[in-house]
């Protein structure tokens, strides 16, 4: 999984059918002290996040098995809201 | 899979239902030489590792595997905590 900020909101009207009433983001990786890297990303989000937040994103089929999500056309879905990250050093 | 170092543990309070309980750790990828590759990333936690530990994980929906019959939405899982490795290069 991947540690990402918020940093945006995404809306579409014309959408495959199973998208509607699911929330877009647009996050952009970090790394564990929460440098920005790597190229945004729009995620489907499951769990009331917000811009600003670091969140927990999981890609590929796995994201179709955040709540709500099953059967849904998304590779990448929010399924937590960071608290903290502690590192070793 | 690939082998890999804890460098990190990850708090979330706010997250999928089915993710409670279950350990969030950061690893770092490593090359065979030891020497870290590639950005760090958050993995479960299937064996009870944890920080400073070299372990090897399992990316896409296998690594929900371990939790059978849930289904967690993870795409990282660390199924095995290294003892030892060796490499003969040449």
């Amino acid at each position: 999984m991947l540690l990402a900020k918020v940093v945006g909101t995404v809306v579409a009207t014309r959408k495959d059918p199973r998208l509607v009433s699911h929330k877009l983001l647009v996050a952009r990786p970090v790394d564990p002290k929460g440098k920005a890297e790597g190229s945004y990303l729009v995620a489907v989000d499951t769990v009331d996040a917000g811009v600003g937040e670091t969140v927990l994103i999981v890609s590929g089929s796995s994201a179709r098995m955040a709540a709500g999500m099953k059967d849904c056309p998304v590779d990448a879905a929010i399924v937590g809201i960071i608290d903290t990250v502690e590192m070793a050093d | 899979m690939q082998l890999a170092r804890v460098i990190g543990d990850v708090v979330a309070t706010r997250k999928d239902d089915s993710l409670i309980g279950i350990k969030l750790l950061v690893v770092q990828p490593l090359s065979a030489d030891r020497t870290p590759v590639g950005r760090p990333l958050v993995a479960v936690d299937a064996v009870g590792a944890g920080v400073g530990e070299d372990v090897f994980f399992v990316r896409g929906k296998e690594a929900s595997f371990p939790f059978y019959p849930a289904e967690p939405p993870v795409d990282a899982g660390i199924v095995g905590i290294v003892d030892y490795w060796t490499v003969e290069i040449g």
